[in-house]
């Protein structure tokens, strides 16, 4: 166990080196001049930008830059935007709010996306079970956007049930219908993945057994078919966690959420290298220390589980 | 009979009223309605089992043997399973009558079961400590302390080396016969009145297979439980049961003493599958097979249900259903517990 962890921290460091070198040389390579564009329509310096990179670094050789980039990062020091603001200052405006949509999301996603997952599992062929195929195949096949611009059009102008967008960031109670379009595609394929498990496990020779035993209805599923059942669904849960964190620009751009997607966004528009670096970085760790979790859980729910 | 009915509700008399069976099942029958039509699996069985008797049932795959004990457990699964019509009687109370609860309360506390598979019936990821003291969790209300200690003490009983150490293991981590010590570990738990061992040995190698039923006889005397053996293996049966039916395509084909039915057969059907045990004095001779398959239970033939695979059949055995007729010696003086379900069944026992 612990030489497992200790293996899988090792492995964490080449992938952090490779993502982040890819980052940083897809971001340098994109096509236009960062410093140039700061200076808009109007005709620029040459003085100027040259001292601007230089001041910015961007005259060394790109291999240096990255190093230069790599050891800054490892004395906690981000860079600077081009605006000249701390990219950790940006990224601890961003964050929060992120955070924020995504727990909520991740919340809904697990109740609702459980429950239903559950209830149509028992119930195959009903009614209720018909109803949620239909509206998770639905979910599944409409991009988010088109679910994101409904509802802010339906909820927002029409029926004026919420602002059309979010007026602030921080507030959970505005970050409410953000969440669930946020929540909506991994709801679906949790309720599917949920409700699979369940009608597979319901066959298995052991709930006979559990039934054979004289166990009460409750304890029969609520223990034995559940064990064996949200295995595979915490294991999605816990790598979708990632995934809403850096998934939500789109959700974030519609509802004008000032969270880390919008940054990225805007980021990438303008060729702020240090700022995209800076956010993609934070968000594979997120990636790589969830899916750590994902694989300790994994072993800690079904005992057949081995680290070698 | 009223009288026999008081008495057994009271919780302790297993060694008393010896006349009565424990469980008698009266004109069973099973379908499953399937999108091909009716299954007809089971149909009018009837068998009974007293206290410290072992009733074997043998039959071939389909023949309606596991499906009984399902019903008799009140596991089957209904739908698609249905109970057209009979009776279960449990100490002389209909089980079939009872509302689910009450039947809840008797499995495994006065009936538990055995299944084939120890490995897939045993839940993959809960410890077998845990799975044990459920019993005494759930029916005697133990705590969760008190049950791991009863469930260690079972594991000693069914010889599990260790059983301190390995009350956390998991099913995984035991070998095939252990694991079948445990599935007769959990069934023994609340020292029940009847035990139903579904083919308990069959996913077990042949060494193992011995020890395994002898546990289970050996256990069975100590506790005077009634056994019902469902198996295939007829060199199983030998050794353990007291009597034996012999089931096709859902009805009770024979019925015998066990010494009985391997000397004199009174059903084509059981000498088929006597005549089918490899044997060390026809050596180098041909094994005799039963030709054909066992029939489609959507579509039984009509009259004997084994008729298209008999050497014996006639145009009798095509349009009548053969009762289960009582077997008497040539004589006509009765043989006890002796019947066989063949229109023939004279010219097949005395020769």
């Amino acid at each position: 166990m612990g030489r497992f962890v200790a293996r899988r921290l090792l492995q964490m460091i080449p992938v952090f080196i490779g993502t982040t070198l890819l980052i940083f040389l897809m971001v340098y390579s994109l096509p236009g001049d960062p410093v140039k564009s700061l200076f808009g329509p109007k005709a620029a310096d040459p003085a100027t930008v040259e001292r601007l990179r230089h001041q910015y670094g961007l005259d060394k050789p790109l291999l240096e830059q990255y190093w230069n980039y790599i050891s800054g990062l490892f004395k906690g020091d981000f860079g600077q935007s081009f605006t000249g603001r701390p990219v950790a200052d940006l990224m601890a405006e961003a964050f929060p709010v992120t955070i924020r949509l995504a727990l909520l999301a991740f919340g809904f996603e697990v109740i609702v996306g459980v429950a239903l997952g559950i209830l149509t599992g028992l119930k195959r062929g009903k009614f209720l079970d018909q109803i949620v195929l239909v509206l998770t195949l639905v979910v599944i096949s409409i991009p988010v956007f088109v679910i994101g611009y409904v509802t802010q059009f339906l909820l927002g102008l029409k029926w004026k049930v919420i602002t059309p967008t979010v007026q602030d960031s921080m507030n959970i109670g505005q970050l409410m219908v953000p969440a669930i379009v946020l929540a909506a595609l991994s709801l679906a394929y949790v309720t599917r993945l949920t409700r699979t498990t369940v009608g597979e496990n319901l066959r298995a020779d052991y709930m006979r057994t559990a039934v054979a035993k004289g166990l009460p209805r409750k304890r029969v599923i609520g223990v034995h078919l559940m064990r064996n059942s949200l295995i595979p669904v915490v294991t999605f849960l816990g790598t979708d966690l990632g995934m809403l964190m850096g998934g939500a620009i789109v959700t974030e751009g519609i509802f004008n959420i000032q969270g880390v997607g919008n940054t990225l966004f805007r980021s990438i528009q303008t060729s702020e290298g240090p700022t995209v670096v800076g956010i993609v970085t934070v968000l594979v760790l997120v990636y790589l220390v969830s899916s750590l979790v994902v694989d300790l859980l994994y072993a800690v729910l079904d005992p057949r589980i081995r680290y070698a | 009979m009223t009288t026999m009915e008081k008495t057994a509700n009271v919780p302790e008399p297993r060694a008393g009223d010896d006349t009565a069976p424990l469980l008698e099942v009266r004109d069973l029958h099973v379908e499953f309605h399937t999108r091909d039509g009716v299954a007809k699996a089971v149909n009018g069985v009837n068998y009974s089992v007293s206290a410290g008797e072992t009733l074997a049932v043998l039959g071939e795959s389909g023949s309606g043997k596991s499906v009984t004990a399902q019903a008799i457990m009140g596991i089957l699964d209904m739908p698609p399973g249905k109970i057209p019509q009979g009776e279960i009687l449990f100490r002389g109370q209909d089980m079939l009558k009872m509302s689910g609860e009450e039947r809840r309360k008797i499995r495994g506390s006065k009936i538990a079961m055995i299944f084939q598979d120890a490995l897939s019936s045993l839940n993959p990821v809960l410890s077998v400590g845990y799975q044990l003291g459920e019993m005494y969790r759930v029916h005697q209300g133990l705590s969760k302390k008190e049950a791991k200690a009863k469930a260690i003490d079972l594991m000693d009983r069914v010889r599990i080396p260790a059983a301190k150490e390995r009350v956390n293991d998991y099913p995984h981590q035991f070998s095939g016969g252990m694991r079948q010590r445990i599935m007769i570990a959990m069934a023994l738990a609340l020292e029940p009145d009847l035990i139903i061992a579904d083919e308990p040995t069959t996913a077990l190698d042949v060494t193992v297979q011995a020890q395994v039923m002898d546990l289970l006889a050996e256990l069975q005397r100590e506790y005077n439980m009634g056994l019902i053996l469902i198996t295939h293996d007829l060199g199983v049966v030998a050794d353990v049961a007291d009597k034996i039916a012999v089931m096709y395509a859902g009805r009770i084909v024979e019925t015998a003493p066990v010494g009985e039915l391997y000397k004199r057969p009174a059903h084509p059907y059981t000498r088929g599958l006597l005549d089918s045990i490899p044997r060390l004095d026809q050596k180098g001779q041909e094994l005799y097979a039963i030709k054909g398959l066992p029939p489609n239970l959507l579509h039984i033939p009509t009259g004997c249900a084994f008729n298209p695979r008999c050497p014996k059949a006639t145009d009798l055995c095509r349009t009548d259903i053969p009762a289960l007729h009582q077997v008497t010696e040539k004589d006509g003086a009765e043989l006890a517990g002796r019947g066989s379900a063949c229109h023939f069944w004279k010219e097949t026992i005395h020769g």
